[in-house]
């Protein structure tokens, strides 16, 4: 068997198993909208279960809109900090490109000494740009918004003191930053959602790759796993680690996991038709999605293994999955953890214990697979 | 023309995201020989180039222009007016480019535009003969649904442009990278095939597509 063929080498004890949430503004049991102060609370207990049934990170996305309620997530992980012992503590992500990453330095290595060094970030775009009017910026200078600020984070969390200027802040010269992070502290990926040139931007400062899939299968990231693995062997940097977020919602049945999550998910879709112009979401999509797409929905043998599957064929050490979209109900977030850390997790270590199947009979196609019919004329 | 001749395979693509190294893969397994360019100077692409899109040649923008009659413009559109005016002068350019406010920002003029953005590429390169068209499927598309000829659930893709013999042209390359070819008529029907359009998004056969796009003429 070559090594194509039964996928990259993984270590399952090696692997971060991380929940991601950007605190929707959920509806309680009888539908009714619960109280946004009362969400975060919740958030709170979700992420204390989490730590309880052994999930490895907490991880809090960064939006400005109505129906989410995470625009500090750093003040929600302080609390959860204070509450827990084990569990890392991250951001899914943190918008940079509208951050001053002096006060992003600041606040989580504060949050890295609060939690005895279980901070930790993704920094990346994010899909929705609602941050750059409210913060003054033009989305028209992503790029160079984000390459300025990663570097100056870059710089402040590797070598201080800082002497550094760019275009969109004033410049530091012999900076010190208190707290001091330990070294090695707040390890810090960028997360990417397929632009090729955003894998080689993380691979040129030596970063992490965190590779966003919410939509359509994985395999289709394979490239640009290979394109980051290149990419650091020619900036000289050591391979580093691959990680990949993706949504889903885990229940006692397939039947019953789909049946709760669905009209949340139809609604946040429904958003996305009439602001964005997408498609309208069709229970066919989402069967798509779960058969052979990014959400990992079902029992915990249906979600177990294919997170297995998917690790193997991208090479992942890390697994952020986005539990419960859009306003499912607190008592079943937190069923879907405790279900999560309990039977899933455990589970999938299992399964990367065993063997790979053989490809044949393994539903994961080889990762140069591109499709079945190639054109030939 | 050479560049509409049913024996030239060369395709020029300016940009090399997604969308523009994932079209240079199509191509080049339908026969094409393949130049790309991305911003600034061709090294800045040449890795992504051999990882995503082997075989391609990284080039500047200049010289995709002179390798093909047919060029592909695969940027981010807030970023198309960086390029000369006259770069495309005479050459068939395909606009593949959507405009989305959340990658794009707010661009007036493209959210405006009655008769739909590729109208405006067209006025900034008035010299191009612009065909609207490879917009309205997801860029995997390009590899994971082209089909030969005649196979029966071949997937089409629309082209508009008012230079006739230019859309002919995008009509043989789309159905040489695998789908059904559909023309939507004039540039501005083009408007259609935008995200909010009838069409955008959603995988149809050629018959399905000619319909909504006749239906959505009709009703304007």
């Amino acid at each position: 068997m070559t090594p194509e063929s039964k996928g990259r080498d993984v270590n399952p004890e090696d692997i971060e198993f991380g929940l991601d949430t950007f605190v929707y503004a959920s509806v309680d049991e009888s539908g009714r909208a619960v109280d946004g102060d009362i969400v975060i609370r919740n958030t709170v207990e979700e992420a204390v279960l989490a730590d309880s049934v052994g999930i490895d990170s907490f991880n809090i996305a960064e939006h400005y809109r109505p129906e989410m309620m995470d625009s500090a997530g750093h003040v929600m992980l302080a609390a959860i900090a204070g509450r827990t012992e084990r569990i890392r503590l991250g951001t899914a992500v943190t918008v940079l490109s509208t951050q001053d990453p002096v006060r992003v330095y600041t606040n989580f290595a504060t949050l890295d000494a609060v939690s005895n060094g279980r901070a930790q970030l993704i920094v990346g775009r994010g899909s929705l740009t609602e941050s750059f009017p409210l913060f003054g910026f033009d989305l028209a200078d992503y790029e160079e918004l984000f390459e300025e600020k990663l570097d100056l984070l870059t710089r402040l969390l590797r070598d201080q003191p800082v002497t550094w200027s760019g275009t969109f802040r004033p410049p530091l010269t012999n900076q010190y930053l208190s707290p001091p992070l330990p070294e090695g502290h707040l390890p810090t990926w960028v997360g990417v959602g397929g632009s090729p040139q955003s894998v080689i931007r993380a691979a040129r400062y030596g970063l992490p790759l965190m590779l966003a899939v919410i939509g359509g299968p994985a395999r289709r990231f394979a490239p640009l796993v290979d394109l980051y693995k290149r990419a650091l062997d020619a900036y000289g940097h050591a391979p580093l680690p691959i990680g990949m977020h993706s949504h889903g919602f885990v229940a006692r049945t397939d039947d019953e996991a789909v049946a709760i999550q669905w009209p949340y998910w139809a609604d946040i879709f429904e958003g996305a038709a009439a602001e964005r112009g997408w498609a309208r979401p069709t229970m066919e999509r989402f069967q798509a999605e779960i058969a052979d797409g990014s959400l990992y929905l079902g029992s915990p043998e249906t979600v177990a293994t294919k997170i297995a599957a998917v690790i193997r064929q991208l090479g992942l050490s890390r697994f952020d999955w986005a539990y419960a979209t859009g306003r499912v109900p607190h008592e079943q977030r937190m069923a879907t953890i405790e279900l999560y850390g309990r039977e899933v997790v455990p589970r999938v270590r299992e399964l990367l214990a065993e063997p790979p199947a053989e490809p044949a009979s393994s539903s994961a196609p080889a990762t140069t697979d591109v499709g079945a019919a190639s054109v030939q004329q | 023309m050479s560049s509409s001749s049913a024996t030239d395979r060369r395709l020029g693509i300016v940009g090399a995201g997604k969308m523009g190294t994932t079209v240079a893969r199509a191509a080049m397994s339908a026969g094409y020989d393949v130049a790309l360019s991305g911003s600034g100077p061709p090294e800045r692409i040449a890795l992504i180039v051999d990882v995503l899109a082997p075989g391609a040649r990284a080039v500047t923008a200049d010289e995709v222009v002179g390798s093909a009659g047919i060029i592909i413009l695969a940027l981010p559109i807030h970023r198309f007016r960086e390029l000369p005016q006259d770069l495309f002068a005479g050459k068939i350019l395909v606009d593949a480019m959507n405009y989305w406010e959340d990658i794009d920002g707010v661009d007036e003029e493209l959210a405006t535009a009655p008769l739909g953005t590729s109208v405006v590429v067209q006025q900034r390169f008035s010299s191009a003969r612009v065909v609207k068209s490879l917009n309205h499927l997801g860029y995997y598309d390009f590899e994971e649904i082209r089909r030969p000829t005649g196979v029966v659930g071949r997937i089409a893709i629309a082209a508009a442009g008012d230079d006739r013999a230019a859309v002919a042209a995008v009509l043989q390359l789309i159905d040489r990278l695998g789908f059904d070819a559909v023309d939507a008529g004039r540039l501005e029907a083009g408007l259609a095939l935008q995200p909010d359009g009838p069409v955008f998004g959603v995988r149809h056969g050629a018959g399905e597509l000619s319909e909504l796009l006749w239906a959505e003429a009709s009703s304007a």
